[in-house]
C-alpha cells in the first residue's frame, strides 16, 4: 500500500522524475478492489435454495430419479430420441436453412416477381402455427392428394378430358400413402416453417454487410451471384449464427410437436407414452427433460466453435483465450468482462 | 478493339454524362478524354461530382444522360441499328461485370473483404473471375504484395492492418485482375496524415510504370507531381483542365482559383499549428 500511494502522489509530468531510467517503472497498482458484500448474501440463499431442492430429489420419492434415468434408456425412447428427435431437427433445419437463405435473398432481389413471392411465402408459413401446420400435413396432404399423377404437359387430365380422348395422359402416378411416412411428412411441416423465419435472419445478415462489400466484389468484376456467394454471404454469417442456433434449439424443442402428428418414434410421444402406461408419468416427463437439455447444451457449444470460425477476421483477441471465451459464452461469467 | 495508343481512340472517352440522384442533378455534360499511359487528376469541391462521375465509369452509377466509351466499348450498352434508327439494349449484368473486369478500382474506405487474408483477398478476383490457376496465381499475388512493401503481411486479416497497408492490399488487389484502366477514389482521405505518404508513394510506383490512372483526390502535391493532366470540376461540370503546374499554380477560372485558395490557407493554418507546437 505505500507503494502506491506514493505513485499516485507523483502527478503526470512525463520526463519528470528526475532523470527516471527505464528500470524504475512503477510496479502493477496494488489497491483494494471494491466489496461486494451483497454477493456472498446472494451466494448463501442460493445454496442454501439450491441445497433444498436437491434434498428434495432424494426423500420425495414421487422424483423417482433412478426409474427416470431408466426411461431414458428404453430402446422405443432411444429410437424416438434419434428420429423424432435428432433427425426431425437436423431435416428440418436443414430444409428451413436452404430454403431461408434462398428466399431471404428473393426478397432482397431487383425481381418483383421474386420479391413479391417471397413476401407471400413468408406471410403463409409465418401465419400459421407450427402444430397446425404439422397436423395439416401429416394428415391432410394423404386426404387430399391420394395421388400424385405425372403426366406429360401441365393439366394433362382436365386437357384429356376436354379433348375427350381415351387415355387420361398419366405417365405415372404415386400413391402417396404408400411412399410417404409421417415422420417425412413431419420433416417437411417443420422445415417450411422453419424457411420463413430463416428467410428474416438471412435477410437481416445480408442488409447488414457494408454496401461498399458489394461495390468491391463488383469492382473485382464478380456478378450478383458470385459476390452473393462470395463476398457477402459468408460475411452476413456473423450475424445469421446466433440467432440461426436459437432457431435449431427452439426447433429440438418443437420436435416435440410431432407426438400430436401423430408420429410414435418420437421422444415425448416415447416418454408419455409409458408414463401412461405405468402411471408414472413424472418421472417419464422427467426423462424427457433431461435429455432436452442434453442436446441442447451440446447444440450450444455447436453454436459457439461455429460462431467462432465465422468470425475470423474480426477481433484478434477471439482467438487467444478459447477456454475463456467458451466459458464466457455459454454462461457468460468471464472475469475480464471489460475487455 | 484493342486500342494501342497508335489507335489514337482514347482509352476512356466520356461525351456529356448526365447523372441524377433523384431530383438533384449531380453531373450536368461532363467530357472527359484520358488516353493510355495518361495519369488524370479530378480535382474540385466536395459535391462536385467528381466521385460520382469515377464511379461512372465503373458502372457502379447509371448514367441518365450522355455515353461512356472503355477502350472502344460502349459502357453499359449495346447499340443497334433497328428500323426507328439506331437504338441502345442494356447490358446484362454479366455483361457488365465482364466490362468491370477491365478496369480496377481503389476506395476511399479501402472495401478489403474482412473474412479473408491479405493474400486471399489479391487472389480472389483472378482465381474466382478470372478462373486461374490457384498455384500460378498464389506466387503472382505475393508478388504484388511485395511491390506495395506487404510482402510479409500476406497473412494478416484487414482488421489486423493499419489504414495504409489495407489500401495498399486494395491496390493489390485491383491490380491482379490486369486492368487496362485504375481508378482511385479518394484513396488516402480516410487515413492517418501520417500513412498518407505510403500510399501515395505506392501510386507514384504505379504511374512511373506508365498504368493509366484516374485520381479523384486533393493531395495537391501529388496532382502537381504526377498527373499528366488535372481536371478541376465544380457544380457537376468540368471547369477547366490541363497541364497541372499551369492548372494548380496560375488557375485561369475564378471557382478554381477560389477553391485553390481555401485548400493554401488551410495548408497554412495547419502548418502554422504545427509551428506553434515546436
Amino acid at each position: 500500500m505505500p507503494a502506491s500511494t506514493e505513485e499516485a502522489g507523483s502527478p503526470p509530468s512525463r520526463e519528470g522524475g528526475g532523470g527516471a531510467s527505464p528500470t524504475d517503472r512503477p510496479g502493477p497498482i496494488d489497491a483494494v478492489p471494491v466489496r461486494h458484500p451483497g454477493r456472498y448474501v446472494a451466494v448463501a440463499i442460493i445454496a442454501m435454495l439450491a441445497a433444498m431442492i436437491i434434498s428434495s430429489f432424494v426423500t420425495n420419492e414421487r422424483w423417482d430419479f433412478p426409474y427416470a434415468f431408466r426411461v431414458m434408456n428404453y430402446t422405443p425412447v432411444l429410437e424416438g430420441l434419434l428420429k423424432g428427435t435428432i433427425i426431425a431437427t437436423l431435416g428440418s433445419m436443414a430444409i428451413g436453412i436452404t430454403l431461408g437463405v434462398v428466399i431471404g435473398i428473393m426478397r432482397l432481389s431487383d425481381n418483383p416477381v421474386l420479391r413479391v413471392v417471397g413476401f407471400l411465402y413468408t406471410w403463409f408459413f409465418r401465419g400459421v402455427p407450427r402444430l397446425v401446420l404439422v397436423i395439416l400435413f401429416g394428415t391432410g396432404i394423404g386426404y387430399l392428394y391420394p395421388t400424385f399423377d405425372i403426366g406429360p404437359l401441365p393439366f394433362s387430365q382436365q386437357l384429356a378430358e376436354w379433348l375427350g380422348l381415351s387415355s387420361d395422359l398419366t405417365l405415372f402416378s404415386l400413391n402417396v400413402n404408400q411412399i410417404s411416412s409421417t415422420l417425412i411428412w413431419g420433416i417437411i411441416a417443420m422445415g417450411l416453417s422453419e424457411a420463413a423465419y430463416m428467410a428474416e435472419i438471412a435477410r437481416a445478415g445480408i442488409m447488414s454487410v457494408d454496401d461498399g462489400q458489394r461495390e468491391a466484389a463488383a469492382a473485382i468484376g464478380m456478378g450478383p451471384g458470385l459476390g452473393m456467394r462470395r463476398v457477402i454471404l459468408p460475411q452476413a454469417m456473423r450475424v445469421i449464427i446466433p440467432p440461426t442456433g436459437n432457431e435449431t434449439i427452439a426447433m429440438l424443442k418443437d420436435t416435440s410437436l410431432l407426438a400430436y402428428l401423430p408420429l410414435a418414434t418420437e421422444l415425448f410421444f416415447q416418454t408419455q407414452a409409458i408414463g401412461n402406461r405405468t402411471l408414472k408419468i413424472m418421472p417419464a416427463l422427467t426423462a424427457a427433460t433431461m435429455w432436452y437439455l442434453v442436446l441442447t447444451t451440446v447444440l450450444m457449444i455447436g453454436q459457439f466453435y461455429l460462431e467462432r470460425h465465422f468470425s475470423r477476421g474480426y477481433g484478434a483477441t477471439r482467438a487467444q483465450s478459447k477456454s475463456a471465451t467458451l466459458r464466457s459464452r455459454l454462461i457468460g461469467l468471464s472475469e475480464g468482462g471489460a475487455k | 478493339m484493342s486500342s494501342s495508343a497508335s489507335g489514337g481512340m482514347p482509352l476512356v472517352h466520356a461525351v456529356n454524362v448526365h447523372k441524377s440522384f433523384g431530383s438533384v442533378e449531380v453531373l450536368k455534360g461532363i467530357d472527359v478524354d484520358v488516353h493510355a499511359g495518361e495519369v488524370v487528376c479530378l480535382l474540385g469541391p466536395s459535391g462536385s461530382g467528381k466521385t460520382t462521375f469515377l464511379r461512372c465509369i465503373n458502372q457502379l452509377e447509371t448514367i441518365q444522360g450522355g455515353r461512356i466509351w472503355i477502350d472502344g466499348e460502349l459502357a453499359g450498352y449495346r447499340e443497334k441499328n433497328t428500323k426507328g434508327g439506331r437504338r441502345l439494349y442494356r447490358l446484362k449484368n454479366k455483361e457488365i461485370a465482364a466490362q468491370r473486369r477491365e478496369i480496377g478500382m481503389v476506395f476511399q474506405r479501402f472495401n478489403l473483404f474482412p473474412h479473408m487474408t491479405a493474400l486471399e483477398n489479391v487472389m480472389e478476383g483472378p482465381v474466382k473471375v478470372q478462373r486461374r490457376p490457384k498455384g500460378q496465381m498464389r506466387e503472382e499475388a505475393m508478388g504484388l504484395l511485395e511491390t506495395v512493401g506487404l510482402g510479409d503481411k500476406s497473412s494478416a486479416y484487414p482488421g489486423q492492418l493499419s489504414g495504409g497497408q489495407q489500401q495498399r492490399v486494395a491496390i493489390a488487389r485491383a491490380l491482379a485482375m490486369q486492368p487496362k484502366l485504375m481508378l482511385f477514389d479518394e484513396p488516402t482521405s480516410a487515413l492517418d496524415p501520417e500513412l498518407v505518404g505510403e500510399v501515395l508513394q505506392v501510386m507514384r510506383d504505379l504511374a512511373a510504370q506508365g498504368t493509366t490512372m484516374i485520381v479523384v483526390t486533393h493531395e495537391m502535391a501529388f496532382a502537381r507531381d504526377v498527373a499528366d493532366r488535372v481536371v478541376f470540376m465544380d457544380g457537376g461540370v468540368v471547369v477547366e483542365q490541363g497541364d497541372p503546374a499551369e492548372v494548380i499554380n496560375s488557375p485561369s477560372h475564378k471557382r478554381t482559383q477560389a477553391f485553390l485558395s481555401r485548400l493554401r490557407s488551410e495548408h497554412e493554418q495547419v502548418a502554422k499549428a504545427a509551428a506553434d507546437l515546436v
